[in-house]
């Protein structure tokens, strides 16, 4: 670029114009912006674009350059990360532990928060520092205990054990997110429903529930990277092999192979890993980026 | 959101008739939710601080309860302390370097358009926006392995790299020199981070109104002044929001740690708290102890959110700079 910095001088004419032109320094800023915007785009952009490389490549190309094109496409990688490694078993699993949990704490967790939004109750204050505790505290410090929560009951590495945890543990954020929104619709409709005979369950199924859509929607989708993405709680507490799910599958896929390792298939096994989420981020990331204002600006 | 407060009458007049519907409703939206949480969030919680006190193995019920000898044990024991000290260099450095990129990043977004007329965001900032966002949502196990993969001696990307303008990359590899180890791994972690601050700033620069703006650069304010003397105090509750968020995550940093140094790096440069509590909890069934080392992890936090809070009303953040 040969832009030079400059005081804008030029083009102060007493001429009015309309459209106001950019001058000499509002380019060099755009410009200075541009290229660092664009470095940190390339930053983000060329590890994702190399694993996607690499997904599709020999090992021994790897090793030989990191950049060349594969000689022949090795979507023999894909299959046998597939299958071989287990990812397809472990992607099951995650979708059944992921949907349900979702679900049961999307329920639960709006419930939650309409009665914290719209009565008073004994013990409403306790209620509210302990969901508070729930956000703040790590979940390392709960993690051994859980453990053996988990055994007393049965249901230590089994996936039932797995989805109640994961909704315990989503609860205090879904409740905090849709507490707001509860709070926000105007409470006359609930009483207009409730005088024309509809009872405390209709109410809120019928009438109140389908009002707080978009805001259900934006914990949904926050809810659901979160735990498609969580590693800690399974890695301890669900340690049989076909329970894994993904993340920990695949971190087992990684540290397994060990020194003969098969790279092409391990970037596949991220690939498959990754690619839900992407899609589930182009769809969204309009909800996704206007809710990431919308939970902290409380 | 504050307990209690403004209900509405109408709310407060319900309450005194009890029917089935009522007590069902409360029972079953109130309760059912309450108990799972209450069973598998806060008890263990609890739980956990009384077993930092016993010198418990886990599998028998024989539980000595020891007082506070585990903690006497953990501040005695070097390992231990040189992953606390490792926890609190990640707790100091990420937020610091996360934010400070976000901000940076978000405000050449929004205040990088034309001067003249309206004020303007730089033209494409939706694509650097998606772009910028997507690390976030990309699993932390991924993210750790693909840059396991980058970081590593033979076939990686960053060593490919250095090698094509002709420069020799560390022979074990960033993450296997204790010099470098920290580094390479908090760059893992600022990557997969900035995106989502940077949206979270975005989204607040955009809140201000825009005649805080114009009516700076009326009075003469550049770009540069803007960003520093209007932007961040406006936006301050939204940096200390970042701020602790990225504090917790970097007193944790489990996942990143674990992946692309399992073992806890060279020299144990990149072992931090949360591996330890993983290891001696999970592989050699101290769970009194481990327990201990949560109580200090959880300390640790709390901590930490308090200084920060400390630090942003010290220094004025209570004021409302806007009038």
């Amino acid at each position: 670029m040969s832009l030079k910095l400059s005081k804008r001088s030029s083009e102060i004419e007493g001429h009015v114009e309309r459209k106001p032109k950019e001058s000499k320094g509002d380019k060099v800023v755009a410009g200075v912006s541009h290229t660092m915007l664009a470095l940190w785009s390339l930053m983000v952009l060329v590890p994702l674009g190399w694993t996607l490389l690499s997904s599709f490549k020999q090992t021994k190309e790897i090793f030989a350059s990191p950049f060349s094109l594969p000689e022949t496409w090795q979507f023999q990688n894909y299959i046998n990360a597939w299958n071989s490694a287990g990812i397809g078993t472990y992607f099951f699993n995650t979708v059944i532990v992921v949907a349900s949990a979702l679900i049961i704490v999307m329920v639960l967790g709006s419930m939650c928060a309409y009665v914290l939004a719209r009565y008073v109750f004994p013990g409403y204050r306790a209620v509210y520092y302990l969901m508070l505790a729930g956000l703040t505290f790590p979940i390392f410090l709960a993690i051994v205990p859980l453990f053996f929560i988990l055994k007393n009951i049965g249901l230590l590495n089994t996936l039932p054990g797995l989805i109640i945890v994961y909704v315990s543990f989503a609860l205090p954020f879904t409740v905090f997110f849709l507490f707001s929104f509860f709070k926000a619709l105007p409470g006359e409709i609930a009483e207009a429903a409730q005088i024309d005979g509809a009872g405390e369950w209709r109410t809120f199924f019928q009438v109140m529930l389908p009002m707080a859509k978009p805001g259900l929607a934006s914990v949904a989708i926050f809810n659901f990277l979160g735990l498609w993405n969580q590693y800690l709680i399974p890695v301890a507490i669900n340690t049989k092999r076909e329970n894994y799910v993904l993340s920990q599958g695949i971190a087992s896929v990684a540290g397994q192979m060990g020194y003969a390792v098969d790279f092409g298939q391990l970037f596949a096994a991220a690939i498959i890993v990754v690619v839900p989420v992407l899609i589930v981020y182009v769809i969204f990331q309009r909800q996704l980026q206007g809710s990431v204002s919308a939970g902290t600006m409380k | 959101m504050k307990p209690g407060g403004d209900l509405p009458v109408a709310a407060r007049r319900r309450r005194k008739k009890l029917t089935f519907d009522k007590v069902s409703f409360m029972a079953v939206f109130l309760g059912l939710p309450l108990v799972i949480y209450l069973v598998f969030v806060i008890s263990p919680f609890v739980q956990a601080v009384y077993y930092s006190m016993t010198s418990w193995s886990g599998f028998d019920a024989n539980m000595p309860f020891i007082g506070f000898d585990n903690y006497v044990k953990l501040f005695n024991d070097d390992i231990f302390m040189i992953s606390v000290r490792n926890s609190i260099t990640l707790a100091i450095f990420l937020p610091v370097i996360t934010v400070i990129l976000a901000l940076v990043l978000a405000t050449l977004v929004t205040i990088g358009g034309s001067s003249r007329g309206q004020i303007k965001g730089l033209k494409g900032a939706g694509f650097y926006r998606i772009v910028s966002f997507f690390p976030y949502v990309i699993p932390a196990v991924v993210i750790g392995i693909i840059w396991a993969q980058i970081y590593d001696p033979s076939s990686g990307l960053l060593n490919g790299l250095l090698n094509a303008v002709g420069l020799d990359g560390p022979a074990n590899g960033m993450l296997g020199d204790s010099r470098t180890a920290m580094i390479a791994s908090m760059v893992v972690i600022v990557w997969g981070f900035v995106g989502f601050y940077m949206i979270l700033f975005i989204a607040a620069i955009k809140g201000i109104p825009a005649e805080t703006f114009e009516a700076a650069r009326i009075d003469g304010a550049g770009r540069f002044r803007t960003a520093i003397t209007i932007t961040i105090p406006l936006i301050r509750d939204n940096i200390q929001t970042a701020y602790v968020y990225m504090g917790i995550l970097a007193l944790d940093a489990f996942v990143y740690m674990s992946v692309l140094n399992s073992t806890g790096g060279p020299a144990n440069s990149t072992l931090v708290m949360s591996q330890k509590l993983f290891t001696t909890a999970f592989s050699k069934g101290q769970f009194g102890l481990a327990c201990a080392m949560g109580v200090v992890l959880a300390v640790m936090t709390l901590i930490f959110s308090a200084l920060v809070f400390l630090v942003n009303r010290l220094t004025g953040g209570s004021k409302d700079v806007s009038n």
